[in-house]
C-alpha cells in the first residue's frame, strides 16, 4: 500500500489502469495479471538495458555505471530524482517503474536482476529482506553519513545489527486543522483524551465534522489504530504486537478498539466509502475540523496560503503513564542489492544519497515531506515542514506505520478486512480481535 | 451439432486416392502442416494454461512467502484449505457474491438480453439503431464500465442520488454496493447476450415458423415451443458465456475499491494474497484451486451436455 507522493501522482491514480493505455499503469495492470513470470522478465529486461558495460562484474568503480530502480514514476518527483541523480556527479543509469507496480512486484524485482541501488521504505519489509539476503550490507556506507540521528539509524538497521537503509525524507502522521478555522472559533489543541472529546463535541455544535475520516483504500485507518495503540499501550507494545510477539485478543488491543469505538461518532461517516483525498477535501473545504493522517494531506491543499494555513498536533494523551512521546513517521529511501554489479559506485552513489545535497534537490518536488538529515537545507522549508521537523526530532519513538512495521501479508490480508470490517461494526471487538488473533497465528507461522 | 446435415460419403470409385478403408490420407507436407496445427496450440495450452493450473493446485498445499528458491517451500498439507474455510473472514462473502453474481446475471441481464434480441429479431423500424445502442457496453472493459458508472452512482454528483433525492454512496456502502456494481455489470452483459442470441434467432430457418403459424400457433406458443428448443445449442452457449463471466468478474470491483467492503470476490481474494506484497502464495492458490473446482463443475456440466447432443 502506498500513499502519493505528490499531486501528480495522485492525479494519474485517478485515470484506471485500462483508460491511461500507453501509460505505465497499463503494463503494471497487465503485469499484476500475468504474475510472477512476466515480472521477473521485465525487471531483468529493464535492469539488463542498463547493465550492458558493467562487463567487469562486482570489481566496478566509481566511474562505471551505476544503475538505479526508481519507483518515482510521476513527472515531478521523477525530475526530482533526475535532477538529484544527476547532481551526483556519477553515471547513473534510472530504471522507472510505475510506483504501484513497483511496490507490489518487489518480491520478483529482488529475486531476478534488481538494479544496483533502488528506492524503498524502512520497516519491516526491509529487515526481511535484509534478513533473507535480498539486499545488501551497506554499513560502511552509514560510517561516512553525518547528520544522520540514532533514531534514523536504528530504523536503517537489520535484523543482525548492519545497516542496509539510507533515509531520504519522512513525513509524520498527526492531526491536521486549519489554523484560519481553530482562531476563528478559539479553538485549542487538545491535550487528552477528554479535551479531544469536548472539543470535537464543541465542534460538533459548530456544524463542523469533528474529525474528517476515509478508509476506502484500507490502509488510512490503520494510522488511527496505530495513533491510539501508540497512545495507550506505548510504543514497545506496537513493536511487539506488530512483530506478532503479542496477542490481537489481549486485553491491550480491545481497550484501542474500545477507545476508538468511543471516538467514531465524532468520525466522518461513512469512510468507506471515501478516499482520504476526498475527506482531506473537507478539511480545505472547512466542512471538518481535524483529521489524522501523514502529512501527505497537504498535497489536497493549493500551494501558497492555503498550505500555509494547515498546522498539526500530535495525538493527544490518553494514559499519563504512557505519554504522547510516540510518534509515527515513514521513512522512505534506498537499499543496495546483494550483488551489486558495480558496489564501489553503489555504495558511492549512496553515500551521496545520504547527504543534505540529495535531499534539497529531491525536496523541492514534494513541500509535504522533509528531509531526513538534520543538516537538510531548512531555510526554504514551509511553516509545516519547520513544524514536522521540530515535531520528529523531538519525538521519543518513531514508528513507521502498520503496514510497514509488520508482515506485508498480515496488513493486507488480515487488518486491511478487519480494520474495515470494525468500522462496518464496532459492536463485535470481542469477536473481531479473536479472528485477527487466530489469523495472525496461521500467518507467523512461517 | 446434430441438426447440420452430414455430407454424404463420397463413392469410394470418385475419389480413390482421397478415401481408403474409411481414413482420409493426407500428403507429407498436409501431414506436417496438420501436426503443426494440433501441436502449437497443444504446447501453448499445456504451457500456458495446464501447468500453470496444475502448479496452483500443488502450491496450494504448500507455504511460500515467493522469496527464497524453492527450497524454502514448506508443505502443509491441506492447512490453507482449513484456514481459508475456517479462518479468513472475507471468503464465506466472496464466495456468496460470486453466487449472487450468477444467479443475478442469469435472471436478469441474460434472459433481458434475450428477450431483447426476439424483438429486434421483428425487424421493427430502426432495428439496427437499437442493435448498435445496445451493443455499445460490450465494446468496453468492465473496468471502464464501473467509471462510468462512477457518474450516476457517486453521492455528491450522481445523477441516480439527484433523481431519487437520496445521499446514498452507491459504490461505498456495503448495504448496496454489490447490487449496484451488478447493475453496471448486468447493463453490458445484455448486449452481450442480446447480440449472441439475435445471431442465433437469425439462423432458424424460417419455414419453421411458417408451418407453426400454419398450424395456428400464436407467436409467443411458436417461440417456446419451436425456435427455443431449435435454439438448444446457442442456449448452451449463453449459459455458459454467463456462467464464465459470474466466475472472471473481476475487473469492475477491482476498480471500485480492490474487492472490499461488500465487494469481495474470489478471484480479487486470489490477486490481493498472491499478487503484490502480500505473497501468500500458497494461500492464495488454495482460493484459486476452490475457483478452478468451481467453475470444473459447470465446465463438466457443459462438455456433457454438448457431447450428448453431439451423439444424438
Amino acid at each position: 500500500m502506498s500513499r502519493p507522493r505528490s499531486e501528480s501522482e495522485y492525479l494519474a491514480r485517478l485515470i484506471p489502469p485500462s483508460v491511461a493505455g500507453a501509460g505505465l499503469s497499463r503494463r503494471g495492470f497487465l503485469k499484476g495479471t500475468l504474475g510472477a513470470g512476466a515480472a521477473v522478465s521485465l525487471s531483468s529486461l529493464l535492469a539488463a538495458c542498463g547493465g550492458g558495460d558493467d562487463k567487469g562484474g562486482s570489481s566496478g568503480s566509481a566511474n562505471q555505471e551505476v544503475t538505479f530502480g526508481s519507483n518515482q514514476s510521476d513527472a515531478v518527483p521523477k525530475k526530482a530524482y533526475a535532477d538529484m541523480l544527476a547532481a551526483s556527479g556519477m553515471t547513473v543509469k534510472v530504471n522507472t517503474v510505475d510506483h504501484n507496480t513497483f511496490q507490489e512486484n518487489i518480491n520478483n524485482y529482488l529475486q531476478g536482476n534488481p538494479d544496483d541501488v533502488f528506492t524503498w521504505f524502512a520497516g519491516y519489509r526491509m529487515r526481511f529482506f535484509a534478513s533473507q539476503g535480498l539486499a545488501g550490507d551497506i554499513s560502511d556506507v552509514w560510517g561516512g553519513l553525518s547528520g544522520m540521528n540514532e533514531a534514523l539509524k536504528q530504523a536503517s538497521t537489520g535484523d543482525d545489527g548492519k545497516q542496509y537503509f539510507v533515509p531520504l525524507t519522512t513525513y509524520p502522521w498527526a492531526l491536521f486543522y486549519r489554523k484560519s478555522v481553530w482562531e476563528e472559533k478559539g479553538y485549542q489543541p487538545p491535550k487528552t483524551l477528554d479535551e479531544l472529546v469536548t472539543l470535537s463535541k464543541q465542534m460538533d455544535k459548530d456544524g463542523l465534522v469533528p474529525i474528517a475520516f476515509a478508509d476506502k483504500d484500507g490502509w488510512p485507518a490503520m494510522g488511527t489504530f496505530d495513533q491510539l495503540n501508540l497512545r495507550i499501550n506505548g510504543y514497545q507494545f506496537h513493536v511487539d504486537l506488530m512483530g506478532g510477539k503479542k496477542a490481537w485478543d489481549s486485553p491491550e488491543v480491545k481497550k484501542v478498539f474500545d477507545t476508538w469505538k468511543g471516538l467514531l461518532p465524532y468520525h466522518q461517516e461513512a469512510a468507506l466509502g471515501r478516499t482520504w483525498q476526498e475527506a482531506a477535501q473537507s478539511l480545505l473545504k472547512k466542512q471538518s475540523g481535524m483529521y489524522l493522517l501523514g502529512m501527505f494531506v497537504g498535497q489536497q491543499f493549493p500551494k501558497g496560503k492555503e498550505q500555509d494555513d494547515l498546522d498539526f498536533f500530535a495525538f493527544p494523551e490518553i494514559d499519563p503513564a504512557v505519554g504522547s512521546g510516540a510518534i509515527e513517521a515513514p521513512i522512505d529511501g534506498f537499499m543496495m542489492r546483494a550483488d551489486p554489479k558495480n558496489e564501489e559506485g553503489a555504495k558511492q552513489l549512496l553515500k551521496y544519497l545520504g547527504t543534505a545535497k540529495a535531499e534539497d534537490i529531491a525536496l523541492k518536488a514534494d513541500p509535504t515531506v522533509i528531509g531526513a538529515s538534520s543538516e537538510a537545507d531548512t531555510s526554504s522549508y514551509t511553516g509545516l515542514q519547520k513544524k514536522a521537523v521540530e515535531f520528529i526530532g523531538s519525538a521519543e519513538s518513531i514508528a513507521q506505520f502498520l503496514d510497514r512495521d509488520t508482515r506485508p501479508d498480515f496488513a493486507a490480508t488480515v487488518m486491511l478486512p478487519g480494520i474495515q470490517t470494525f468500522l462496518k461494526n464496532p459492536n463485535d471487538i470481542d469477536g473481531l480481535t479473536k479472528s485477527l488473533e487466530s489469523q495472525k497465528k496461521s500467518i507467523f507461522t512461517s | 451439432m446434430s441438426d447440420l446435415p452430414t455430407v454424404p460419403a463420397a463413392p469410394a470409385e470418385a475419389a480413390p486416392s482421397r478415401r481408403s478403408g474409411g481414413r482420409v490420407r493426407v500428403s507429407g507436407t498436409d501431414r506436417i502442416f496438420l501436426i503443426l496445427m494440433v501441436a502449437i496450440p497443444t504446447v501453448l495450452v499445456v504451457a500456458w494454461v495446464w501447468l500453470p493450473a496444475i502448479a496452483s493446485v500443488i502450491l496450494s498445499f504448500a507455504r511460500w512467502s515467493g522469496v527464497g528458491g524453492l527450497d524454502t517451500i514448506q508443505w502443509i498439507g491441506t492447512e490453507n484449505y482449513k484456514n481459508v474455510f475456517t479462518n479468513y473472514p472475507p471468503f464465506a462473502p466472496a464466495l456468496r457474491h460470486n453466487v449472487l453474481w450468477l444467479v443475478f446475471l442469469f435472471v436478469l441481464p441474460t434472459l433481458f438480453g434475450m428477450f431483447l434480441a426476439v424483438l429486434l429479431d421483428r425487424e421493427l423500424r430502426g432495428t439496427r439503431f437499437y442493435q448498435t445502442a445496445m451493443f455499445l457496453p460490450v465494446v468496453l472493459s468492465l473496468a471502464l464500465i464501473g467509471f462510468i458508472w462512477q457518474l450516476i452512482y457517486s453521492r455528491d454528483q450522481g445523477v441516480l442520488n439527484a433523481v431519487l433525492h437520496t445521499q446514498i454512496d452507491w459504490y461505498g456502502d456495503s448495504r448496496w454496493n454489490l447490487w449496484a456494481v451488478l447493475v453496471a455489470a448486468g447493463w453490458r452483459h445484455a448486449g452481450y447476450i442480446m447480440l449472441l442470441y439475435l445471431a442465433g434467432l437469425k439462423g432458424v430457418d424460417p419455414s419453421l415458423r411458417e408451418a407453426a403459424a400454419v398450424d395456428g400457433a400464436s407467436p409467443v406458443r411458436t417461440f417456446f415451443s419451436v425456435v427455443f428448443p431449435v435454439m438448444r445449442p446457442i442456449n448452451i452457449i449463453i449459459l455458459v458465456v454467463t456462467v464464465i463471466e459470474s466466475l472472471r468478474a473481476f475487473d469492475i470491483v477491482w476498480v471500485i475499491n480492490k474487492g472490499t467492503n461488500g465487494l469481495e470476490l474470489i478471484s480479487t481474494l486470489v490477486t490481493s494474497n498472491v499478487v503484490g506484497e502480500a505473497s501468500r502464495i500458497g494461500f492464495g492458490s488454495a482460493l484459486a484451486t476452490i475457483m478452478l473446482v468451481i467453475s470444473l463443475v459447470f465446465i463438466t456440466i457443459f462438455l456433457s451436455t454438448v457431447m450428448r447432443g453431439e451423439q444424438r
